[in-house]
């Protein structure tokens, strides 16, 4: 039984990568760019759920809408701030540093506003757990509305991406931004749409990750959001499908080594997993191979 | 006359399109070719292909008589082609100067360690490499800018530097992908009177890529013509461009 | 030409000046008694980071990756000398040559691991590269939290599981107790020594910097396809800078383990590898001098001024975005080109 409930926690935690992933994925297929903040926004909107729910009493769905809400307009004012000005330039460390600092800036900040004590998160999902087996196997509520929100989350957003105007636009802009241009697209605003929903997703994410694991610290997003990165990596960056399945495989994998191998090991097992990746196939498992043009 | 260069059936194709398709050439010692053709004809890409930056689909590339096909760039560059760049390639952030001592730097040696501690070989070499750096600077006009940094020359002088950079590394072929864009005609008839200097002098073979006609039939003694990754047409200048094919997908335009 | 020469080794000078002058000045203000106990015990940091930010600034501006895995190699320097240190305290009682000793091993130990982590890495591209670094750096960190290692009677006990199950006698004694890390080690490192440091590693950064091999790992900085096309294999010159950098930063952590009482590695995490790139960017990409202003600067005036201590990570971050900004966004370069025109124009060092 215990495989069988590493295997549930793993794919519940991996759901939460996916999510996570996703905002990696979009932003760096769209602007060619690792958004090292977005583990940050992910404990952003930890807190803004927390205050909503604990400080000011709201309720779990007002609160979690709060969440997504800060963070998504706290996605667009980076973007537009930090990195729309260095998008073009001359080397691509400017805006990779950039984006260190927003994550330094993020961190520091709630580190003044609420303190550097973990704060107890109550969990905002109401759904008792199921046992099965006799009770030999128990799924909590969090687990079943995380992998729930996965997946929908994943179907959504490919619908989004394929059938509607604006996702057509974003992946025009992401295929050769200055032919986007040219037949009429608004190129700023689509990037800043994808940061939008990155960041909405993250959100999302934080509270998820913040409900099955209840500690909520200016840290808490760092870890969560360099892991995604892997799983975006792993998965394929640029590819929907490719960081939903790098998630997945990663919770995985990271219960697992847990489980079975040694619990101080498990992130050097996770990151041993994006060196051997880089190193066998760069482009990840569903990712296209991009070829530099001299 | 021996030939430098000698390219058989060379192709490359990039997601089923043939970007090159059966191309073949035969460059004599000393000889001054012309690749000409429309945009996106392949003439860059078959300057990828032979200097490694791609590796074809198919064919043979000999160098002086030695097979280069598929080598890498490194490599090529150590047998003898040197090549400069349609979208300027220069280390823009050091010296003008430095610039043409990279170029010169399988050509003069000195041990890491040498440099560190500044063992005796080090200043005998550096001052080889920069006699040797600004003799080259010399032939290009070059001589009075070689302590700027090589991002803020003027877009003339930068494929100027471009050309002593790849002449540094000692070729026996010389490639130029389009090297007057962006020259206004007198830099060009400039241009053109510094390319033959330069064969005489070094004693080297050149092929060069252009779109300007008047220094192609200026310089060139022979041509190819591309024309959708294929040649349309080869042979001595005069021959090639009066021919009507050529006139009527090139020149025509 | 004589006149570049003679620049650059005037610029050389005024930094190794500066660093003197610099050690003399606290020299006369401790000797008249005027250094408060808080900066002295912070002289040995001081060093130590700025030997870290000099030799980040190699990788990130000078070879132009950008490295988050920094702390891993100090942690390795730390770690390996500081065991060394342990086992011949008794043999070697030259507390000076034991401890140039200590340095010379965690540098090796930190350049082998730089060099054996560069190879397969260096191959990726700028912004994978940074979080492989990364992710390097934290396995280091969580692998040197496993090692227990003692001696006893019966001579040395190792396991990576915990003290127990080393089957040590009572009366042996640990050395590395896991997350617990070293204890015991002399406190051999002294402000001399840090300074002395310092000028070594300004040493061989800026003449590696000013040599041929320089020269190649700054052309492959600023075009790879180019550097190639002239003949130079981007790899062994990335892999020099990167493991150079690698092995000085091994001897910074040499130089902060032999000032600490107890070595943890959860000191070395990604934090202290942000810090130092934040005084590199600050200090002025590819500026060696500036990154030992920088560091200097960023580490002392916070712990001067208490009070701003708590907004000092805070502020570090603005400026780093602020800087980033005026120093690379189009738009900004632009106008400052059209406004500030020639007295602000970008300097040599300044590049990426």
């Amino acid at each position: 039984m215990s495989f069988l409930s590493y295997l549930i926690n793993g794919i519940s935690l991996g759901s939460v990568y996916a999510i996570i992933a996703l905002g990696y994925t979009m932003v760096y297929g769209i602007a060619r760019m690792l958004n090292f903040a977005h583990g940050d926004v992910i404990m952003v909107g930890g807190y803004a759920a927390f205050t909503c729910s604990m400080t000011l009493g709201i309720s779990p769905v007002l609160s979690i809408l709060a969440a997504v809400v800060v963070c998504t307009l706290l996605g667009v004012v980076i973007e537009t701030i930090a990195y729309r000005p260095l998008l073009e330039a001359a080397s691509p460390l400017a805006v990779l540093i950039t984006a260190i600092g927003v994550s330094y800036f993020l961190q520091n900040a709630v580190l003044l506003i609420f303190g550097s004590n973990p704060k107890s998160f109550q969990s905002l999902i109401s759904i008792p757990d199921l046992k099965l087996a006799d009770g030999a196997l128990n799924i909590s509520g969090e687990t079943i509305v995380t992998i729930i929100s996965c997946i929908v989350i994943m179907v959504v957003l490919t619908l989004f991406v394929n059938k509607t105007k604006m996702g057509q636009a974003m992946l025009a802009v992401s295929e050769d931004k200055g032919a986007a241009q040219l037949s009429g697209i608004n190129v700023n605003g689509t990037i800043a749409l994808t940061f939008a929903i990155g960041s909405g997703l993250a959100a999302i994410a934080g509270v998820l990750l913040c409900s099955s694991y209840p500690s909520l610290s200016p840290y808490t997003g760092a870890m969560p959001g360099i892991k995604a990165f892997v799983a975006a990596v792993f998965g394929g960056i640029g590819s929907i499908p490719g960081a939903f399945l790098g998630g997945i495989l990663l919770g995985v994998i990271e219960i697992m080594a847990k489980g079975y191998i040694s619990t101080q090991l498990s992130d050097a097992i996770v990151f041993g997993v994006l060196i051997i990746v880089l190193l066998v196939k760069p482009s990840g498992l569903l990712g296209k191979k991009i070829q530099e043009k001299v | 006359m021996a030939a430098i260069l000698e390219v058989n059936n060379l192709g490359i194709s990039f997601g089923g399109l043939h970007a090159v398709d059966n191309f073949h050439v035969t460059i004599n010692q000393g000889e001054l070719y012309g690749l000409i053709g429309p945009n996106g004809a392949g003439k860059t890409t078959i300057f990828n292909l032979l200097t490694g930056v791609y590796k074809p689909d198919e064919g043979i590339i000999r160098l002086d008589g030695q097979d280069i096909t598929g080598r890498k760039t490194i490599d090529i560059n150590k047998a003898g082609v040197a090549r400069t760049f349609q979208n300027i390639r220069l280390f823009h952030q050091i010296s003008v100067l430095d610039n043409v001592k990279v170029g010169l730097h399988n050509r003069y040696s000195y041990s890491t360690v040498t440099g560190i501690f500044r063992l005796p070989g080090y200043r005998r070499t550096e001052r080889l490499m920069d006699e040797k750096a600004m003799e080259l600077l010399k032939v290009f006009d070059l001589d009075t800018s070689a302590e700027i940094l090589a991002s803020n020359l003027p877009y003339g002088k930068q494929r100027k530097l471009e050309i002593a950079r790849a002449l540094a590394t000692d070729p026996k072929l010389l490639l130029l992908d389009e090297p007057a864009a962006g020259m206004n005609p007198n830099e060009t008839a400039e241009l053109m009177e510094t390319i033959r200097f330069v064969r005489e002098h070094f004693g080297i073979t050149i092929l060069l890529i252009e779109h300007d006609m008047k220094l192609v039939s200026g310089i060139c003694e022979r041509l190819s013509v591309l024309n959708f990754g294929k040649i349309l047409c080869e042979g001595e200048t005069s021959e090639v461009l009066h021919d009507p094919e050529v006139i009527k997908a090139y020149l025509g335009e | 030409m004589t006149r570049m020469k003679n620049r650059k080794l005037r610029s050389n000078l005024i930094t190794y000046g500066i660093v003197i002058a610099a050690f003399i000045a606290v020299q006369a203000l401790q000797s008249a008694g005027r250094l408060s106990s808080l900066m002295a015990g912070l002289l040995v940091p001081l060093c130590v980071y700025v030997v870290l930010a000099v030799s980040l600034n190699l990788v990130v501006g000078i070879s132009g990756e950008l490295s988050l895995g920094h702390a891993g190699f100090m942690c390795v320097g730390a770690f390996t000398s500081a065991f060394f240190t342990n086992l011949v305290k008794d043999t070697i009682t030259i507390s000076g040559l034991r401890f140039f000793l200590a340095i010379l091993i965690g540098a090796a130990f930190a350049g082998i691991f730089g060099l054996l982590i560069g190879i397969p890495v260096l191959r990726l591209r700028g912004d994978y590269l940074a979080i492989v670094t990364l992710a390097f750096g934290e396995i280091i960190k969580n692998i040197m939290n496993l090692f227990y290692i003692g001696k006893d009677s019966a001579g040395y006990h190792m396991s990576l599981k915990d003290q127990f199950s080393m089957g040590m006698e009572p009366t042996g004694k640990m050395i590395i107790s896991g997350p617990m890390g070293i204890t015991g080690t002399p406190k051999d490192a002294s402000f001399l020594a840090g300074v002395i440091l310092i000028l070594v590693t300004l040493y061989i950064v800026l003449h590696l910097i000013d040599s041929r091999d320089g020269r190649a790992i700054m052309a492959i900085r600023d075009n790879r396809i180019a550097a190639e096309s002239v003949g130079l294999n981007v790899m062994k010159f990335k892999l020099m800078a990167f493991t150079v950098s690698a092995g000085l930063a091994g001897a910074a952590g040499a130089l902060y383990a032999h000032n600490l009482a107890t070595l943890q590695a959860k000191k070395f995490d990604y934090n202290t590898s942000i810090l130092t790139l934040v005084f590199v960017v600050l200090g002025g990409i590819g500026n060696i001098r500036g990154s030992v202003i920088a560091a200097v600067v960023l580490t002392a005036l916070p712990e001067m001024l208490r009070g701003l201590s708590n907004y000092r990570m805070l502020i570090y971050s603005i400026v780093l975005i602020v800087m980033m900004i005026f120093n690379w966004a189009p738009k900004v370069l632009e106008w400052r080109e059209r406004h500030l025109g020639r007295f602000f124009r970008r300097g040599r060092e300044e590049v990426m």
